[in-house]
């Protein structure tokens, strides 16, 4: 037996139960943000069966929004806003701005392909990952922005309240609550307004919805809009609660993602926020008991065999492919 | 001698010109007689008409010339690297091109290569076999990790066989450069220093040590893969690839063994990249993970792209360009006005594209007076440093026309570049005369961002463009270059 297997049954003996709910903790807070992500994929996907590869540098976006009103409004020394105002504009312009990229990226990404050969798309996309990263990588000089360079948001770290002698953070439930009310909102959006009945319409049959009266155009803007909002929304929570914000994190973090999406049944709303959860647990219990070099592989690892057994993930409907 | 009634007169041939070709529509070869008159189609006709044995033997003979006229320095980065870029598209040209799979993890099986050759020919297990040995063990286990990947995957399709591959990529760059499982006493992989000190490519005892041996040696390579691609492209099984390419479903009704074929396409791209690898870690004399990161795998997908899906001839053409346009956009490049030549002569060649012909001129001269007038005003109502600086590589004239602060003024810059994508995001979206209009401002912010930020910055500016260069493709020609226009029968 490898040594590394050995490694983990002590890792596991070693931390115990409080251990255990530690990783928990931290698995359910990194959940909820991959859920969030993951729901611009799964949104994406549904209603154009296009993998949009930038959705993930969206997030990053946002976290450097997020960073930008930040270093103008909340300077290290003397913050202009109290925290709960410099929190909610924080969250406001980097939605907003994310919400805005995202309806570029499709129009000049994606729109003129949507009747090219399904690859075009695809490499379209990579595209756009890497003039976003590049072009991140260009204004930022490569350097690291950390949050937690800001004192006012000292008071996010203290401890709200224990489990069983486990502190929980303000900014852990601020992150898991702000994911739920957005899910949410997103589940009111698709399932109890005119344009979520347009939507759906548009990802069941989109030449059938056009014909129906349905500007299919706008439908996919929106659906774009919606997506990155939600992604701008966990970039600026990514930074609240991880600090490092650099050009690089949106591939990473979007490629997890989308294995939440995957996991839980592309193209299903639900799955992607049950999915989200899941790696998330799966990543930090990875991280704790295998080693922090392991997780990521172990994740991708998830992926592969997901996707080669059970494509259609958790929650997914089944669909007929002949090839 | 009477006329017999009954038989007629036999008809007069047409002329050949003006038959059309089988399968060719009357009025698409009517138009396309129209057009023969340019010297562009009569180019691109004598290109279609020349045998193709003709074009590698000419190809062969330029680049053989190439170290007659280049320094040794300029062989290594232009030339050796132009080759190896060219034979890894090559390899990715067989998956992506003849038989459409979207395969993102092709720089695992580069990095493969790479790291199968550093293991077996460096003193980090003592093992020292010769190239003749190593080199198709590497083939062999790039093949073998191709044939798996390509079983695993041979149900998923484009996208979900996109998003494998990438974690296989994924999966392999964290594998060798954080993971580093130790196997008899020693990290396998090196961790992040990978395996320094890999011993020369040595063939029967003979060692390749000077880029110019190398730069033979590579050349020879990349004629014999072109040679072995373009008969595997003109067989059986590279019709079948075409068939499987253009519709998979259609291919599987015509009892074409899809599965078989893709994991075929696969080993083939694989075995290719794998060579590729032990080469390149011979050159660089080590094995390191973050050179099979999804940065190379944008380059060769570049070159590619550019070249055109399932053309040959077109991945040389990628490879010179994008290489080249890499090399020259590096910060340490000693030829810093090439550099800004090329820039401006892309900008200038794509405004020049555009119809009708006075467009051009009236745009070029608009943005010329319009930066002088710009000049002019921040020089006379702002401090002198706003436009004392200097533009990276002399240029006399360039000073008095873009406004070029002379360190870094606050946060200028960043919005220099914000502001031109923004104007770009713009001007793309306005129709005719506006669009026009609006170039004239664009092109001179694009003008100043060079100057101020992108030259600078080669490095990253190389990848912006390579970014921008695929969405701009894939929205104008997605055929690229070379490559034949696909007719989309939905």
């Amino acid at each position: 037996v490898h040594p590394v297997l050995f490694n983990v049954y002590d890792q596991i003996r070693a931390l115990g139960w409080n251990g255990a709910f530690t990783l928990l903790r931290d698995g359910v807070v990194l959940g909820s943000l991959y859920s969030l992500v993951a729901l611009g994929y799964t949104m994406v996907y549904g209603i154009l069966k296009l993998l949009n590869f930038a959705h993930g540098d969206v997030f990053m976006v946002g976290a450097f929004i997020g960073y930008g009103v930040l270093a103008q409004l909340g300077g290290p020394l003397a913050p202009a806003l109290g925290l709960v105002p410099l929190l909610l504009v924080m969250f406001a312009v980097a939605m907003f701005g994310s919400g805005i990229l995202g309806v570029v990226i499709e129009r000049f990404a994606y729109r003129p392909l949507r009747n090219a050969p399904r690859i075009a798309p695809l490499i379209s996309a990579l595209g756009v990952v890497f003039f976003l990263e590049s072009s991140v990588q260009l204004i930022t000089n490569s350097t690291h922005s950390e949050y937690s360079n800001f004192p006012v948001f000292g008071p996010l770290f203290t401890p709200m309240f224990s489990v069983a002698g486990n502190p929980v953070t303000v900014v852990q439930v601020l992150v898991v609550l702000t994911a739920i009310g957005l899910m949410v909102a997103l589940m009111f959006l698709v399932y109890r307004t005119k344009l979520g009945k347009a939507m759906r319409a548009t990802s069941f049959d989109r030449e059938a919805a056009s014909m129906m009266g349905i500007d299919t155009d706008r439908v996919i803007a929106a659906t774009f809009f919606i997506g990155s909002v939600l992604a701008g929304a966990a970039g600026v929570m990514y930074g609240l609660y991880l600090s490092d914000t650099y050009f690089f994190v949106g591939f990473l973090y979007g490629l997890k993602a989308f294995t939440a999406a995957v996991v839980g049944g592309i193209g299903s709303i639900p799955g992607a926020m049950l999915g989200g959860v899941l790696v998330g647990l799966v990543e930090s219990y990875a991280g704790g008991y295998a080693g922090g070099q392991w997780k990521d592989i172990v994740v991708f690892g998830i992926l592969i065999l997901f996707l080669v057994l059970r494509p259609t993930g958790l929650l997914g409907a089944r669909a007929i492919q002949k090839v | 001698m009477s006329e017999t009634p009954g038989i007629p007169e036999p008809l007069e041939e047409p002329p050949k010109e003006e038959a059309s070709r089988i399968g060719v529509d009357s009025w698409v070869a009517e138009s396309e007689g129209r057009r023969a008159r340019t010297p562009a189609v009569v180019l691109a006709r004598g290109w279609a008409n020349s045998p193709d044995s003709l074009k590698l033997l000419a190809f062969v003979a330029l680049a053989s010339s190439v170290p007659f006229w280049t320094n040794e320095g300029d062989l290594f980065i232009f030339g050796l690297f132009t080759l190896l870029y060219a034979a890894l598209g090559l390899g990715l040209n067989v998956v992506v091109g003849f038989a459409g799979l979207l395969d993102l993890g092709y720089v695992a099986f580069y990095g493969i290569g790479a790291y199968t050759y550093a293991e077996l020919s460096s003193s980090q297990y003592g093992i020292h076999w010769p190239a003749e040995a190593t080199i198709p063990i590497a083939m062999a286990a790039a093949a073998l990790v191709g044939v798996v990947l390509g079983f695993a995957s041979r149900r998923l399709l484009g996208d979900y066989l996109a998003i494998v591959t990438l974690f296989l990529g994924q999966a392999f760059v964290f594998f060798t450069g954080v993971a580093n499982p130790s196997i008899a006493g020693k990290g396998l992989t090196g961790g992040a220093n990978g395996i320094p000190q890999l011993d020369p490519l040595t063939f029967f005892g003979y060692s390749l040590t000077s880029t110019k041996q190398l730069y033979y040696f590579l050349l020879i390579v990349v004629a014999l893969l072109a040679t072995a691609l373009y008969f595997a492209n003109q067989s059986r099984t590279g019709r079948a690839w075409r068939a499987l390419r253009e519709d998979p479903l259609a291919a599987e009704v015509m009892s074409i063994p899809v599965n078989r074929l893709k994991i075929l396409a696969f080993v083939f791209g694989a075995a290719v990249a794998g060579l590729c690898g032990a080469i390149y870690a011979a050159i660089e004399t080590a094995a390191v993970s973050t050179n099979f990161s999804v940065s190379v795998l944008i380059i060769i997908y570049a070159i590619v792209i550019l070249g055109g899906f399932g053309s040959i001839a077109g991945v040389f053409i990628g490879a010179i360009v994008i290489n080249c346009t890499f090399e020259f956009l590096e910060p340490q490049n000693d030829h810093p006005e090439v550099k800004r030549w090329l820039f401006y002569g892309t900008i200038v060649l794509l405004i020049a594209l555009m119809k009708p012909w006075f467009r051009p001129l009236l745009v070029l001269a608009g943005t010329i007076a319009f930066g002088f007038a710009v000049h002019a005003i921040v020089a006379s109502t702002t401090a002198a440093a706003w436009t004392s600086g200097a533009p990276v590589a002399g240029g006399k004239w360039l000073a008095q026309w873009a406004v070029i602060p002379t360190s870094s003024h606050g946060n200028f810059d960043n919005y220099l570049y914000i502001g031109l994508v923004v104007a770009i995001v713009c001007t793309a979206s306005l129709k005719g005369w506006w669009r026009t209009i609006a170039l004239v401002p664009t092109l001179y912010l694009t003008a100043l961002a060079w100057e101020n930020v992108l030259a600078q910055n080669g490095g990253v500016t190389a990848f912006i463009l390579f970014g921008a260069m695929l969405i701009g493709l894939m929205a104008s020609r997605p055929q690229g270059l070379l490559g034949t226009a696909r007719v989309e029968i939905v």
